[in-house]
């Protein structure tokens, strides 16, 4: 500051000031893109702008000029750099509409470069029925599937002379004495649990199970079952309804509920055929005048899986006190129930693997 | 069973309803319903015509006629046909123009052979009758012209086909279903085995029980002078045949007729042919029995025979023998009604392959006081139908027996179903069963005589079954049902007759649960992590041959070859259980390429079976009358072989796919090992890879998965005589490693990372290697030197080429420290860098490149 001269001070001039500013608006207006603004700024609102330099003139004033100069050079800086922002939210506006637009791209392009896998609809509806008990409490068993013959027969209370005991519908393992079969059924789950856990028991066990039958689309000798037990004291065949109906009514909605009829089985006395209340058509169907239902083939009903009070027998040969304890079992197939689920209508799909039966499935069911 | 409505309604007072009404009802019963077939409801405009003139006519290559027949209308009608077998004169069905057959077949007037044929004549088969399609069916005289057949023949009737549960053989009769009907429709029963046989007036031909485990009740009654040209009357051979039996001959549909209505199978020998005393016996070593079949059968010693002094003469209750049978000349007739064992039958029917009826009747039980009921119908009827002359006497050998009865308190029932029954409901449920019911605890193991259904009972297992309680009930079950032994079939009685679906449903308090275990969970993740990594499971058959070991490149002594092998596997090609899952997954692959897929990458998980060493041949089957001990229980698990759970995954193709974006990526044997890096990370496990030679793998391109010192699994790109032998696309890889493994090591909870705040220092480094060196190692050795302030290290470059020198590679790794409590100075990381590359010089001669 040593080197300026009080005595210059025509830059303070009102009409000096006036024209910087009409100049300074002037070359905003014409500045048309952001790097001409750029230019604009530096030359009007610059650290050397004539603006700035007057403003460095006020001090040389006489005290009582001052305070009018510096009103003056303020409003002017003021208005300056009003302009500067105004043409620079114009231009910024301008070149996001221009550049924005050339970067555009095609996003229907397909990305497909890492295509998903998926799990089998078996294995994830095993696991969506075993979560619905696991909900109600119970836990999930597993057994070996190469099995002893007693676990999956004998202590079933299946005869000796059972016709399920044949190599007709049993694969035998070693020789058909040798006391070593693949297990027909998820039952053998039943005694190992009995065995194996404190009382009282309720535990699901879904699994793979193995019968001699020809692969067609109805049937396959490797398939899926899941099975249910509890046993404790007091329980009776309402309870067994009770759990199934709301098994239905987690799987397949409210409304839902099961229908016992008469059957027979070894291991469970009394024992019953379970029907699912069509839930496609909710039985309505059946009734004549109504339009067909594919699911239940118009009998409001689907065969679902047998069930029972499991047979005083089984829990002697599992060591559990009948006088005390009482108990119900339930099964069903786990491609059986794809099949009315998901309209699956060929069990062989299930077996060979094709990725385009499985992919749809995705990771739950 | 397939039951004809006209039949049932002969022993039930039905009241008007249809036969889906019978059919629901019994179904209820625990008769399930397979399906209701109508029959004659859609046959119109047949009537009874009289053969008026026959004329012959000639020149076709068989015999044509045209006859003229008077049907009652104005004039009568001109009809061409094929058959002989009829006179003028005779009556015949005929269906006039406009008139429909079974099955829909419409009729009309139409020129055939060169005459006008208004109509046709009709044999038994084209009226649905059965199967005599030999000639025209000839009415009897007195059937009125005109008369509508359908009427006169009874041909209208609907067939209701039940599903009979194996332990209801009474079920397998007219009189068993409707025993259940009447009981259904609450109406009155009439049994048909309600007669009164005339009391014994001396034996018939002589019979004896040899042994009384196989036969425990033996009855013969004769009859002389039968007619063998006797014609069965229409009516029973519509029954015979609605009833799914073939109509045969009159003494053989007799006896069918009888077992179908009263469930006693009846068998009829002819008796010129009989020489001695009928033993009852087990057969002897080295009998043999030609049967009705023709085929000589060699006779097991469990075998049960009716034996005359020649030898064996049939196989009790499963097929009678050829030398005995009655045949078109036989006028003397023995017929034989017995109660045998019902495993025995079951066992000889089963060990010869022959499945009749009467063996289907005898294995599910067959009611013990039929016997001479039945074979007095059955000499009754060849009286009354053909005219033979009933023999006085009959033989009746038998065991003494003394019935079960079981005691339950009266609630029993209720106590079941979880509802409540008045005592009165269940005392009169069971007597609708057939059971007398008195009161008090009078329990009584049944005594003597043979096994009756194959149901185990008495003894120690009697006690334990046993429920006591108040107001005990003593049942005896009626003959009939010898499948009620338990106090539980009793409650089953009654509460299917109450209706099951009069059940109530109530969820029972299940206690808290422990959620999926953490095997469980961890199978559940390794699946969604293969799943959203681009694998697709699949659910192959655990079946695999010996070839599949070859074709896998297994040594000869390789542990996987040693599989266990079913006894009846479905196909001989493939009779081994897998020891691994690559076959199937293999050759899932290939169905796939095969159907257009180049890109493939699939996974399974599942158990392998490993036989153990020195494991017994077989596991014991133990008994059922208590608990087995450990020792018993240990027995049977030493025979089965180890069932690890295993995961594997094949993959051939792109990896990562091409497309607009540019080239894709091969799947490669990295990505094989890459699949056992993210299935252990589920685990929570790192695995350590090293480079192995194992079959089926690459010998180059192989690796050797590790979890510690444990060897878990292989992963690599394939052999390529394994691709070339399995067809696969070259450079296919795979991984498979056991996951039982992984699970049994699962560490605890994760320890929460320190989480620094202050700032990064990196350092890149480039080492010079031997070629031959694993990078695993080289990656171990920078990280060990390195120490605590490593955050983490990445290889990014790998460069081989003339600037390193023949024989070396150069990896470049970017190696990020950080504190958790400084900012770090250069010289702290120079410092531990330095150490990182120190220790990599060390272990495997690094250099720094310079």
């Amino acid at each position: 500051m040593s080197d300026y001269d009080p005595v210059e001070v025509t830059p303070l001039h009102a009409d000096e000031v006036s024209r910087m500013e009409a100049d300074a608006v002037a070359a905003i207006k014409a500045a048309d893109d952001l790097d001409a603004l750029k230019q604009a700024r530096l030359a009007h609102a610059g650290d050397r702008s004539p603006i700035a330099l007057a403003n460095r003139e006020i001090g040389a004033l006489p005290p009582a000029a001052r305070a009018e100069a510096g009103k003056r050079v303020g409003a002017t800086r003021k208005a300056i750099n009003e302009a500067l922002a105004a043409r620079q939210a114009e231009l910024e506006a301008e070149r996001d509409a221009r550049v924005l637009v050339e970067e555009s791209v095609d996003v229907t392009l397909p990305w497909d470069r890492r295509p998903r896998g998926a799990r089998h609809p078996l294995t994830t509806l095993q696991e969506r029925i075993a979560d619905a008990f696991v909900a109600m409490g119970y836990e999930v068993a597993e057994g070996p599937e190469l099995e002893g013959e007693w676990f999956n027969f004998d202590a079933l209370n299946i005869a000796k002379d059972h016709p399920a005991r044949s190599d007709h519908d049993t694969f035998f393992v070693g020789s058909t004495e040798s006391g070593m079969v693949l297990r027909t059924q998820t039952s053998p789950v039943q005694i190992r649990a009995l065995l194996q856990r404190e009382l009282p028991v309720y535990v699901i066990s879904p699994g793979k199970t193995f019968r001699t039958d020809e692969l067609d689309a109805t049937h396959t000798p490797v398939f899926h079952q899941t099975e249910g037990l509890a046993v404790d004291e007091g329980l009776t065949m309402a309870h067994l309804k009770g759990t199934l109906d709301r098994f239905a009514e987690v799987m397949f909605g409210k409304g839902i509920s099961t229908r016992f009829r008469p059957n027979y089985f070894p291991f469970t006395e009394p024992s019953a055929e379970m029907d699912l209340k069509c839930f496609v058509c909710r039985g309505a169907s059946a009734t004549p005048g109504n339009p067909p239902c594919r699911t239940c083939k118009s009998e409001g009903w689907i065969e679902w899986g047998g069930c029972g009070m499991v047979n005083p027998r089984v829990l002697v040969a599992c060591g559990v006190d009948p006088s005390r304890y009482s108990g119900f079992a339930f099964g069903m197939g786990i491609e059986r129930t794809l099949m009315f689920r998901h309209n699956a209508e060929d069990m062989r799909d299930m077996v060979e693997g094709d990725v385009r039966f499985t992919l749809p499935f995705g990771m739950e069911i | 069973m397939k039951v004809p409505l006209s039949w049932l309604r002969e022993y039930v007072d039905l009241p008007a309803v249809t036969a889906h009404e019978v059919a629901d009802k019994l179904t209820a019963a625990g008769l399930k319903l397979e399906s209701i077939t109508s029959h004659g409801h859609d046959v119109k405009n047949v009537v009874v015509g009289e053969v008026l003139a026959i004329e012959e006519l000639t020149g076709f290559k068989k015999p044509i006629r045209h006859c003229k027949v008077e049907t009652g209308e104005a004039t009568p009608r001109e009809i061409v046909c094929g058959a002989t077998n009829f006179v003028a004169g005779d009556r015949v069905p005929v269906v006039l123009p406009g008139g429909v057959l079974p099955g829909g077949f419409e009729v009309g007037a139409r020129k055939t052979y060169g005459r006008m044929s208004e109509g046709m004549i009709c044999s038994e088969r084209e009226l649905g009758l059965g199967d005599d399609h030999n000639g025209i069916m000839v009415l009897p005289a007195g059937a009125p012209i005109g008369g509508d057949v359908v009427e006169l023949l009874g041909l209208r009737d609907e067939v209701i086909e039940l599903e009979i549960t194996p332990d209801i053989g009474y079920a397998l009769s007219i009189r068993g279903v409707a025993r259940e009907a009447a009981t259904a429709f609450g109406v009155a029963f009439r049994d048909p085995a309600d007669v009164e046989p005339p009391a014994d007036t001396g034996p018939s031909w002589p019979a004896t029980i040899g042994d009384p485990t196989a036969c425990d009740r033996f009855v013969l009654r004769e009859v002389r002078g039968f007619d063998p040209a006797a014609q069965t009357p229409l009516s029973m051979r519509v029954r015979l045949a609605r009833a799914g039996m073939r109509p045969v001959s009159l003494a053989v549909d007799i006896t069918n007729y009888l077992m179908l209505e009263l469930g006693q199978p009846l068998h009829a020998f002819d008796r010129d042919k009989l020489s001695g005393e009928i033993v009852v016996r087990r057969a002897q070593p080295g009998e043999r029995l030609e049967t009705l079949d023709h085929v000589v059968r060699e006779l097991d010693p469990d075998d049960i025979l009716i034996t005359d002094q020649s030898g064996p003469i049939s196989m009790a209750g499963t097929m009678g023998g050829l030398e005995t049978e009655i045949s078109d000349g036989s006028t003397d007739i023995v017929i034989e009604a017995a109660h045998f064992s019902a495993t025995g039958i079951s066992r000889e029917s089963r060990r010869h392959g022959l499945v009749s009826e009467a063996s289907k009747r005898f294995e599910r039980g067959v009611d013990r006081e039929l016997p001479l009921v039945a074979s007095w119908r059955a000499v009754q009827l060849l009286a009354e139908l053909d005219g033979a002359a009933v023999q006085p006497g009959v033989t009746h050998a038998e065991v003494e027996v003394s019935p079960a009865r079981i005691a339950i308190p009266s609630g029993h029932p209720g106590a079941v179903a979880g509802t409540t029954y008045s005592k009165e409901t269940v005392v009169a449920r069971l007597q609708q069963v057939g059971c007398v019911v008195v009161d008090g605890d009078d329990a009584a193991v049944r005594r003597g005589g043979v096994d009756p259904t194959g149901v185990v009972t008495g003894g120690e297992l009697a006690a334990k079954l046993a429920v006591t309680g108040d107001d005990m009930i003593t049942v005896t079950p009626p003959s009939w049902r010898p499948d009620l032994t338990d106090p539980n079939d009793l409650a089953e009685e009654v509460i299917r007759l109450e209706g099951y679906e009069s059940l109530p449903s109530e969820l029972p308090a299940a206690p808290a649960g422990a959620g999926l275990t953490e095997g469980q969970r961890l199978r559940r993740r390794v699946g969604r992590a293969l799943a959203g990594g681009g694998y697709v499971e699949v659910l192959s058959y655990p079946f695999v041959s010996a070839a599949d070991f070859d074709h896998l490149q297994l040594p000869a002594d390789d542990a996987r070859r040693n599989a266990m092998r079913l006894a009846n596997p479905l196909s001989e090609d493939e009779p081994l259980m897998r020891t691994t899952l690559l076959p199937g997954l293999l050759k899932t692959l290939v169905r796939n390429v095969g159907r257009g897929f180049a890109d493939v990458a699939l996974f399974e998980s599942g158990p392998v079976y490993r036989p153990r060493e020195s494991a017994p041949e077989a596991a014991p089957v133990l008994g059922v009358e208590r608990r087995p001990t450990a020792e018993e229980l240990a027995s049977i698990e030493a025979a089965l072989p180890d069932q690890p759970l295993r995961v594997a995954v094949v993959l051939t193709g792109e990896f990562e796919r091409s497309g607009w974006w540019g080239s894709g990526r091969q799947a490669s044997w990295a990505d094989a090992v890459q699949a056992a890096r993210l299935v252990a990370a589920e685990a929570r496990a790192e695995l350590s890879i090293s480079a192995d030679q194992h079959e089926p793998w690459h010998p180059g391109r192989c690796a050797a998965l590790y979890l510690g010192d444990t060897l878990v699994g292989h992963a690599g790109e394939l052999h390529p005589r394994v691709i070339e032998a399995y067809g696969l696309p070259a450079r296919t890889s795979a991984m498979e490693l056991e996951l039982s493994r992984l699970e049994a090591a699962m560490p605890g909870p994760v320890e929460t990372p320190p989480v620094s705040a202050y700032p990064v220092a990196t350092q890149d480094v480039a080492l010079i290697v031997p070629d031959f060196t694993p990078v695993a190692d080289v990656e171990a050795a920078l990280r060990d030197g390195a120490g605590e302030l490593l955050e983490s290290i990445r290889l990014f470059d790998v460069y081989e080429g003339e600037q390193v020198g023949e024989g070396n590679k150069s990896l470049a790794y970017s190696m990020r420290f950080r504190a958790p409590d400084r900012t770090l100075t250069v010289e702290e990381t120079t410092a531990a860098r330095d150490a990182a590359v120190a220790m990599a010089a060390d272990r495997v001669g690094a250099q720094l490149r310079g």
